[in-house]
């Protein structure tokens, strides 16, 4: 067993890729950065990211897979999931060991967990679509603020855009600290200082004047539609777990 | 605006609504054009209420006043409850407003019918089409088709609306004379036509055009109400088998009679819910739109009546123990599809990962097969495989004594109400 230390970026562990195939090793095991837990008997290897190599297996993973399927080894490496870094690393070598294109190799642990991986991606994405809720603020900015268990932001710029082209909205991640803010044009990136959190309602002032009345008249119209004779708290639960609801209005 | 007045509206409107089971938001393809405000195309469940189902539209009549007097119906009109209307603009404001901010896909418009149908259907119209004229909006609108409205307005509807639905009420003619004396079929089933033909004439112009505008793009569908009238399953989804088939409906929804008033014609006020029973034919009807079943395969007239204690597929499966075991590594997708505990999903996936390496137990239990289900009707890659010859019987109690069902505490048996 090697242990490896690279910087946690995909670029780096393609290069970790790269060196694997030179270096011919056999059993790895990745860490980032910091790691300094050494066990007296490992072999510890130190990579750092080198861009030719990086250019090189990327060049060899998009004759292997297809467009999607290097898009999905992206985006899970983005979302900084648990551990997801050494399941991507196995189906890599698993696309470069095979003759065929993998990707609906089901059978094999590595195409099985990152097909899990991908959907679980998917459903928070989606969650974030449905469960972000805008707070119109007095200068006309639709504002949410989120806390995904993963980093799906990047993955939201497409649907909201196309969605709120007529309104300046913002999303910010509070657990990542940046956000998406739209000004009517284009997307970008942004980083803020909070002073006071503004996702919070004790500052009516930063408030459009209707928001208030909007806001009571949602929850008003959740509670309508619920109909007490089939109320199913298990199954309620199960559709909107408990820790979205502090940024539901409804919920509130 | 009066926020005590609005507040008071909304909830009036929004409760007599919410029987109403339809909540899709998918299905349609209108895109934001010209910068404006929202799209649709894929339906997203905003919220769920606590009796766990999904909120995606702001689901709402335009008013409650009635003429008819249908005994189901809580707005009907010799009930005497409150009453309210919305102005059009009310309706514009609320959808706007509550779409930008994210709680909702779009509307869902009906009304209660006030002076006739002609007058109601225009009133509602005239919400979808100021929303897409001058509002620029391109969310989710589904309208209720009012029965008898004319031609030119349901047309009109269809190029505002996303979708259309009419509501059959009961699932046979008879059941609909005996509680809603007012109405008859002829009457829902007239637009139902009208724009099943409409529908059909627009794709054909958007293959010659590509700029012919769009025409209700996420179809039709319909609702019919069980356990208020003496229908079986069989009839019912008899009925909706109809439907699907002559008037390329998208979806029947099938909603469980809710005992709101009491009536002699109707089951008691504190009858249960019968639940289960509109959950068995969901089931049902997702088997005849993507398992490929047919209806009589599901019901006939040895079996009218759907199981409640085990699903539809699983009966059918037991009903013919010839068909099974199949060998999952060989066996065509669409018996695949057949096999008690294996969905959809897991079906294209085992299609799929055969074609690297014939699949063992292990193998299917990680692509989310039921195994606990399946086990009886397949065999895989193993020496290992139910080799004893059991009865329908026999297996049914062994899936029942492993499986832990929510349901059977509950269960009632259909007819009991009657």
């Amino acid at each position: 067993m090697t242990t490896i230390i690279y910087d946690g970026t995909f670029e780096g562990l393609l290069t970790v890729v790269f060196e694997i195939y030179e270096r011919k090793l056999q059993q790895v095991r990745l860490h980032k950065d910091e790691w300094r837990n050494g066990a007296l008997f490992e072999e510890v290897l130190t990579i750092v990211t080198d861009q030719p190599k990086v250019r090189r297996v990327l060049n060899g993973l998009k004759e292997r897979l297809s467009p999607d399927g290097l898009k999905r080894l992206y985006i899970t490496h983005l979302a900084e999931m648990q551990d997801s870094d050494n399941t991507l690393l196995g189906y890599i070598r698993h696309v470069f060991d095979s003759e065929i294109n993998i990707e609906e190799d089901y059978g094999n642990k590595y195409v099985l967990r990152l097909s899990e991986l991908t959907k679980m991606i998917g459903r928070e994405r989606h969650r974030m679509e449905a469960f972000i809720r805008f707070q119109k603020l007095s200068d006309g900015t639709f504002y949410a603020a989120i806390e995904p268990n993963f980093n799906v932001l990047p993955l939201l710029i497409k649907h909201f855009r196309d969605r709120y082209a007529d309104q300046k909205w913002l999303i910010y991640d509070l657990k990542r600290k940046y956000g998406i803010y739209y000004d009517l044009d284009k997307v970008e990136y942004i980083e803020m200082e909070f002073s006071a959190d503004v996702g919070n309602n004790k500052l009516p002032s930063i408030y459009f004047e209707d928001e208030q009345l909007y806001q009571h008249l949602w929850k008003n119209y959740f509670n309508s539609v619920n109909i007490p004779s089939r109320k199913n708290m298990k199954l309620h639960l199960r559709h909107i777990p408990k820790r979205y609801w502090k940024h539901l209005t409804e919920k509130i | 605006m009066d926020a005590e007045r609005i507040t008071e509206k909304l909830n009036i409107l929004a409760d007599a609504a919410k029987y109403d089971v339809s909540c899709a938001s998918s299905g349609s393809k209108r895109k934001n054009e010209n910068k404006g405000l929202g799209n649709a195309s894929n339906g997203i469940c905003h919220s769920y209420t606590e009796d766990g189902r999904c909120v995606s539209l702001l689901k709402i009549l335009l008013t409650n006043h009635c003429i008819y007097d249908c005994a189901y119906c809580i707005s009907r009109k010799s009930n005497d409850i409150k009453r309210a209307g919305f102005t059009v603009q009310e309706v514009v404001d609320l959808t706007i407003n509550f779409y930008r901010r994210n709680y909702i896909e779009g509307l869902f418009l009906s009304s209660g019918i006030f002076k006739d149908a002609d007058h109601t259907m225009e009133r509602l119209v005239r919400v979808a089409k100021k929303l897409r004229t001058e509002h620029n909006f391109n969310g989710y609108i589904h309208l209720k088709s009012i029965p008898g409205a004319s031609d030119e307005l349901m047309r009109e509807a269809g190029l505002y609306a996303d979708r259309l639905s009419i509501n059959l009420e009961m699932p046979t003619e008879t059941g609909l004379k005996l509680l809603a004396p007012d109405k008859n079929r002829q009457d829902m089933i007239q637009p139902m036509g009208f724009l099943k033909h409409e529908i059909i004439q627009n794709n054909e112009e958007k293959k010659l055009f590509k700029k012919a505008p769009i025409f209700a793009p996420a179809g039709q569908s319909t609702q019919m109400i069980v356990g208020a009238t003496a229908e079986n399953d069989k009839e019912v989804l008899t009925s909706a088998n109809y439907f699907y088939k002559n008037f390329n409906l998208k979806r029947v929804y099938y909603s469980s009679y809710v005992p709101v008033l009491s009536d002699k014609r109707l089951p008691g006020l504190n009858t249960a819910v019968p639940m289960i029973r509109e959950n068995r034919l969901f089931q049902a009807d997702w088997l005849m739109r993507f398992y490929g079943f047919k209806v009589n395969e599901i019901v006939n007239d040895q079996n009218p009546i759907l199981d409640l204690d085990i699903d539809p597929k699983l009966s059918w499966a037991l009903r013919n123990q010839q068909v099974f075991p199949i060998d999952i590594n060989k066996a065509d997708l669409q018996l695949i599809l057949r096999v008690p505990g294996i969905g959809v999903q897991s079906a294209q996936k085992i299609v799929s990962a055969r074609q690297f390496r014939k699949l063992s137990w292990d193998n299917l239990k990680a692509l989310g097969v039921a195994l606990n289900r399946a086990k009886y009707f397949i065999t895989c890659n193993s020496n290992i495989f139910e080799k004893r010859d059991l009865t329908g019987t026999a297996i049914k109690q062994f899936i029942l004594a492993e499986s832990q069902s929510k349901y059977l505490k509950k269960i009632q048996p259909q007819l009991s109400l009657f």
